[in-house]
């Protein structure tokens, strides 16, 4: 009980922040939603450069033989451009809807560790401002998105790019496990009463099983950028071959990580639409119990078949067949998903609304990508296709069919939740169909280019190889993409000034978080919510469907949500107040990452702000 | 079908009937470096591979896409419709099949698949039918690679081109000199990386003369895109002829400008980097360019191989492949002149 | 509407019952482990291959490192005996047993410091060879949890010390101790991996 420690005059370092408002505010918000905010707009300004990074590859690939920029910049731009989309445009995407979202969906006020999620947001913008100041300084990281040792080396790469890519990187991991570590506690331990875990929505449960493939597999790739870095700047032997080093160790280490991450990239989307379906289709999550295990096992398999992006490195037989058949396996379960999506649809009423076009592009661009997947788990057909156009189509097709799509169908839904304000339906259709054509314009033609043997990562190639003309096609489909962006952009815009009001539940929503208004008031809820069913609210909302009858929408639907989101002004829910140190600690982190990279002196410096900032975080009184 | 109207299912469909038609236009035996249309008995049981697992796929993608197209069209919302379709949970039944269904599909590719692994990895030896193979040493460099052909004898090193005889498997044992590289030539089947400290082995028995196309596929660095290499199948006499005058010395120079030549070459910087046999000329950065004029290209498959290439290689090798590492010491390079001798210099070596 | 003040992070009532904070050092040890596993798979890639140096043959004094393990082992015993200590309110011995703990794991890291030098002096370091590399890195890596653990163990008896340790605060000796014994737990496997399985 509270009551029974001895509040003894605690005084922090620093008074705790309290303006409401202005820069301060968001400087030291501990606020889940606000950090989720913080999140998606980083990640969206992310997407923007990555993206340009693509065009400007697809505008040097366009024509045969082009010298628009040269093979340096092109490689700068690959690298910069797989580097960003992953870590800071995919994960932190997900990650603001975690922060948004999820303390909704489980009726929480917030996270269990407010702080620390702050802290998770301020590390992640300096490791992605680190990186990207080696742009300041025109050495850009160029040795790809897997980064493969020995070409790492300071003896094959002496250009600092690739010290900015490791310093980078590691700074986003250490923001990446806090904020996994948050989840994973959040969902463990803050659901409201009666949200047992077989009622949880499913975006919440790939919160949580993301949250545990971050939190195992990001220390692998912490420990390869350790050793890469010691190699790099106090001459140790990791991947150094003239000391007897195999370089092929990086690749293992690499995957292990790598393989689970780009589930880490897809399970959110997934869960984004697992929990729009149901709403748009009027009907349960078709096999909702099958749907969590299906995203366990996958998340399982995950770490067991990491080697399949390493089937043309010589690994002898049985460990070839080994890893063939855990990827195979891997199929399995994401079959079931797609299955019970489409099923969830089946016999629905799908209402073709902009979140449920992204979830259901999601599901048609998805199992392409899925596809071709497997035929790369074959490992003699994957030595025609490893590093060819073939993997760049197969993983576009689920990173960008897949996540990107998957994201996009989340905001949409969730944008009225976080604004008050509805996007526009008719520009948001447009965007669909001018995206869901422009990246099959793109994507499309690369399983072909492949297939025609054109290797990724080469900067030009000759006319005589024919590849020509779909690559000029793909170019055309990647600027029909930067369009359908741009339209998005003006939706947003012209949504916020002046989009329809939104109301607590525009879309007959079925969980936890249409029952608080849209946007929610700091607290979520004034009142925590029991929870007596797996879609809880629309349970409510509908009571005589319990039996499993369809029915007519029933006047009594809108007064139910009345009921629930009902909040006067007396309410007075004390929520942790900002708080300076998160900033001050990732700001240390920050100089920190910096001394490594131009001024070593620096480094002590901030790890002495580290020591200050955690000193003062802990001495902070919880309630000031 | 007043419902497949409807704007989204045509244009659907449209775009599946543009994909369709993509499909066709990709598979063209004519382009060098296709994958589907090889030329070896490796390609060949890759190609029979992937044709199942292709086709395979094609019928999970048309039948997966076309029910979801259906249900989506069949169970779309109309303007005003205010029911609630009957509200069904899920059904063991079918969890059941489809998790079983694919297992299926997924044993029915895997197999063959574990089956073509094995194949593949025996090592051809002596007693195989074609005889012994014949073995080549690849070693990846930054960016070019140097073949070696020891039962040719020690001195036949070439470089980006190498000569085989059709029928005769080759063996080709893949180290780098730096970083990882990956050896491909797409219509002799699949690629294997070469890896530093390591050995890794590849081989295949190609089944039609002609020159074939291939290149590094692993990131190595700025130059990975102009890593190429020529695969030239020869009849066996052919052969013969080929590897009878790699194995001789370089020829002297005859004619003035070559001769002229040939001096440039050895008092300038080239030795340091070049050797040429039958001279001083010992260096081994670089490839080797005893007989660097019988070649079609320079610069690992940049350019043709000519005297105004030649030219243009020698004078400026940086401004033609950035990054490149033959470098002059200081920068400084042979002049206009002496750089038109060493190309005829160069040439002269067939 | 009157609503009492609940703070997400201070919570007593959690789903679970579980603290927030004993959850995260679970899901931190889970972590670690992977660490720690990556380090040590390292450690075994590279096993018996170095061109030059020392080899571990040259280098190791097996009793003398068996020793400073003891000496962590020990320190085992004695947190177990802190958090019973601050469990039953005892305080008074809460300091002694932390001061011990740490003092053990201060045997430890001296021992390793020792170690370290002498290695060196003989020719091993982190350039010299891939043994050098990735012997150092991973005990140094395992030092540093180590050190980490003493700093904060010796925080928590300042805190006594100041009396602001009450038996109500037990959990923040028990995670500390969760922390430690993990620490630990590793040690073993590298002692076995490094030191003792022959190359
Ligand atoms: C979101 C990210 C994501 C996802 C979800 C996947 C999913 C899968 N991936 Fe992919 N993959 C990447 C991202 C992803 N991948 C990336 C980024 C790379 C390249 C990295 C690089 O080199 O830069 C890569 C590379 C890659 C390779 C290495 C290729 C190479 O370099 O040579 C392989 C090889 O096995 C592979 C396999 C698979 C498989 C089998 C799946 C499976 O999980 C797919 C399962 C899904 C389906 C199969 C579809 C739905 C199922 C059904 C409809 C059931 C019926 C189906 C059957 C019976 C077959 N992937
Ligand atoms: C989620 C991940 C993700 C996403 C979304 C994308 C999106 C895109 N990708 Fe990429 N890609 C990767 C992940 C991703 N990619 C990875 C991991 C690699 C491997 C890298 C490596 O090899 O190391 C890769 C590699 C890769 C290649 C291969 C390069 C090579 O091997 O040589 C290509 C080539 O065409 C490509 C193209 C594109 C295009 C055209 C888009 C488009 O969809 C982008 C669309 C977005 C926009 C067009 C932005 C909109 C911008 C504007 C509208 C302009 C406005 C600008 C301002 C206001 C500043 N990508
Ligand atoms: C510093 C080392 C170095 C020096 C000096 C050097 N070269 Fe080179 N040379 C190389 C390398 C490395 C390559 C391979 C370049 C590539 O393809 O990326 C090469 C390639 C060539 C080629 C093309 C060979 C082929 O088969 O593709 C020719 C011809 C050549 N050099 C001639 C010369 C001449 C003539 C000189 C002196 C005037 C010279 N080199 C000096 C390193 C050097
Ligand atoms: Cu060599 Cu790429
Ligand atoms: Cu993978």
């Amino acid at each position: 009980m509270a009551t029974l420690t001895a509040p003894v005059a605690e005084r922090g370092l620093l008074a705790r922040p309290i303006e409401p408002t202005g820069v301060w505010s968001w400087l030291t918000t501990v606020d889940a939603k606000r950090i989720g905010i913080l999140y998606g707009v980083t990640a969206f300004i992310f997407f923007l450069i990555g993206g340009t990074e693509a065009l400007v590859m697809r505008t040097q690939l366009a024509v045969p033989d082009s010298r628009l920029v040269g093979p340096g910049i092109f490689n700068a731009m690959f690298t910069m451009h797989g580097t960003t989309m992953i870590f800071l445009v995919v994960m932190p995407l997900s990650v603001a809807f975690f922060n948004y979202i999820v303390p909704l969906q489980i009726g929480a006020r917030d996270v269990a560790f407010p702080r620390l999620n702050a802290f998770s947001y301020w590390v992640f913008l300096s490791g992605a401002v680190l990186m990207h100041l080696s742009f300041v300084i025109g050495q850009v990281p160029d040795t790809g998105w897997f980064s493969y040792a020995n070409l790492t080396e300071r003896a094959y790469s002496p250009s600092a790019g690739v010290d900015f890519w490791v310093v980078g990187l590691q700074v986003l991991g250490i923001a990446s496990l806090a904020g996994a570590f948050n989840f994973l506690v959040t969902i463990i331990n803050l659901r409201a009463p009666g949200l047992s875990l077989m009622r949880m929505p499913l975006f919440t449960w790939t919160t949580f099983i993301t949250s545990i493939l971050m939190v195992l597999a990001f220390p692998v790739i912490t420990v390869a950028l350790v050793e890469l870095m010691f190699d790099r700047l106090f001459g140790t032997n990791f991947f150094n071959t003239a000391q007897g080093a195999d370089p092929i160790l990086w690749q293992h280490l690499f995957w292990v990580f790598g393989h689970p991450e780009v589930y880490i990239l897809i399970l959110p989307a997934m869960g984004v639409v697992s929990d729009v379906l149901p709403v748009f289709s009027r009907k349960p999550l078709f096999g909702y119990p099958f749907m969590v295990y299906a995203v366990a096992s996958i998340a399982f398999l995950s770490f067991t078949v990491w080697a399949h992006h390493m089937f043309t490195t010589g690994l002898g037989p049985i460990a070839t067949s080994f890893f063939t058949a855990s990827t195979m396996l891997i199929a399995v379960p994401t079959g079931i998903k797609v299955f019970n999506w489409i099923s969830t649809v089946y016999g629905g009423s799908i209402s073709l609304k902009t979140p449920a076009l992204f979830a259901l592009g999601f599901i048609a661009m998805f199992t392409i990508g899925g596809l071709s997947g497997v035929m790369h788990a074959s490992p003699p057909v994957d030595t025609q296709h490893q590093d060819t156009y073939f993997v760049v189509a197969h993983f576009h097709y689920v990173l960008f069919g897949g996540s990107i799509f998957g994201l996009f169908s989340g905001i949409y839904f969730w944008f009225p939740k976080i604004t008050g304000r509805m996007l526009d339906e008719k520009i948001g259709t447009l965007h669909f169909w001018l995206m869901l054509i422009g990246f099959n314009l793109t994507f499309g033609p690369m399983h072909f280019l492949g297939v025609d043997g054109m290797p990724r990562r080469i900067f030009t190639y000759p006319a005589e190889m024919g590849w020509g003309t779909w690559n000029l096609v793909a170019t055309i489909g990647a600027y029909i993409i930067g369009l359908s962006i741009l339209v998005f952009i003006v939706n947003v815009f012209k949504s916020l000034r002046s989009g329809d009001r939104a109301g607590a539940d525009p879309w007959d929503g079925r969980t936890l978080e249409w029952t608080t208004s849209s946007p929610p008031p700091h607290y979520n809820f004034a009142e925590i919510p029991v929870v007596h069913a797996r879609d809880d609210f629309w349970v409510q909302k509908y009571p005589d469907l319990a039996g499993g009858h369809g029915g007519e929408i029933i006047a009594s639907a809108p007064v139910a949500v009345a009921a629930a989101v009902g909040h006067d002004e007396h309410v007075y829910v004390h929520l942790p107040d900002p708080s300076y140190w998160p900033l001050i600690t990732a700001s240390g982190i920050f100089v920190a990452g910096f001394g490594l990279l131009f001024f070593m002196l620096l480094l002590p410096v901030g790890l002495f702000v580290v020591l200050f900032g955690t000193v003062g975080w802990s001495t902070e009184p919880v309630n000031g | 079908m007043a419902t497949l109207r409807q704007k989204p299912g045509t244009i659907v469909l449209l775009a599946l009937a543009l994909a369709a038609s993509g499909c066709t236009q990709w598979a063209d035996p004519s382009l060098p470096e296709t994958t589907v249309f090889p030329v070896s008995d490796s390609g060949g049981y890759i190609q029979d591979l992937y044709s199942l697992i292709f086709w395979m796929a094609l019928v999970v993608f048309i039948g997966v896409e076309g029910f979801f197209l259906y249900a989506i069209v069949r169970y779309r919302r109309r303007a005003g419709d205010n029911r609630i379709p009957a509200q069904v949970h899920g059904n063991l039944r079918l969890e059941i099949a489809w998790t079983v269904l694919p297992s299926i599909v997924l044993l029915v590719i895997t197999v063959p698949t574990i089956k073509t692994i094995f194949l593949q990895d025996t090592v051809p030896t002596a007693s195989a039918a074609g005889g012994s193979p014949l073995t080549v040493e690849v070693t990846g460099h930054q960016w070019f690679w140097e073949f070696r052909y020891p039962e040719l004898g020690a001195k036949v090193m070439t470089a980006n081109e190498v000569h085989i005889p059709v029928g005769r498997t080759a063996l080709f044992e893949l180290r780098s000199a730096d970083v990882i590289h990956s050896f491909w030539i797409p219509k002799m089947g699949g690629k294997m990386d070469a890896v530093p400290t390591r050995v890794n082995f590849m081989w295949f028995t190609p089944q039609e003369t002609g020159e074939f196309y291939g290149q590094c596929v692993e990131f190595c660095g700025i130059q990975h895109a102009d890593m190429r290499i020529r695969l030239f199948v020869d009849s066996p006499s052919a052969f013969q002829a080929w590897a009878t005058r790699q194995a001789e010395d370089a020829a002297s120079p005859t004619g003035a400008q070559a001769r002229d030549g040939a001096a440039i070459f050895q008092r300038s910087a080239c030795p340091a980097c070049h050797t040429i046999r039958g001279t001083a000329a010992r260096g081994t950065t670089g490839p080797d360019l005893t007989h660097v004029g019988g070649r079609a290209t320079i610069a690992a498959g940049m350019l043709p191989n000519n005297y105004e290439n030649l030219i243009r290689w020698v004078s400026d090798p940086q401004g033609v492949k950035i990054g490149s590492k033959m470098r002059y010491p200081n920068d400084v390079g042979p002049s206009p002149t002496e750089a038109a001798l060493l190309a005829a210099y160069l040439q002269s070596l067939q | 509407m009157e609503h009492t003040a609940v703070l997400p992070a201070e919570a007593h009532e959690t789903t679970t019952g579980l603290n927030h904070r004993k959850v995260l050092m679970w899901a931190f040890l889970g972590s670690d482990c992977m660490l720690f596993g990556s380090l040590i798979g390292t450690y075994l890639v590279y096993r018996g291959r170095y061109l030059a140096g020392p080899k571990p043959t040259d280098v190791f004094d097996i009793p003398y490192t068996s020793v400073s393990a003891l000496a962590l082992l020990m320190s085992s015993l004695a947190m177990v005996l802190a958090l019973a200590a601050i469990q039953r309110g005892d305080i008074r011995r809460l300091k002694i047993w932390l001061l011990c703990v740490a003092g053990l794991g201060l045997v430890f890291i001296g021992g390793q410091v020792y170690e370290f030098t002498s290695f060196g002096e003989e020719g091993l370091n982190l350039a010299v060879s891939t043994f050098g590399t990735t012997f150092f890195v991973l005990t140094g890596f395992h030092g540093t949890h180590v050190t980490f653990g003493i700093v904060w163990l010796l925080m928590i008896w300042i805190m006594a010390k100041r009396g602001q340790m009450t038996q109500a605060r037990s959990l923040d000796v028990e995670i500390a101790g969760l922390y430690w014994h993990f620490v630990d737990i590793v040690w073993i496997i590298i002692f076995t991996v490094v030191y003792l399985i022959p190359v």
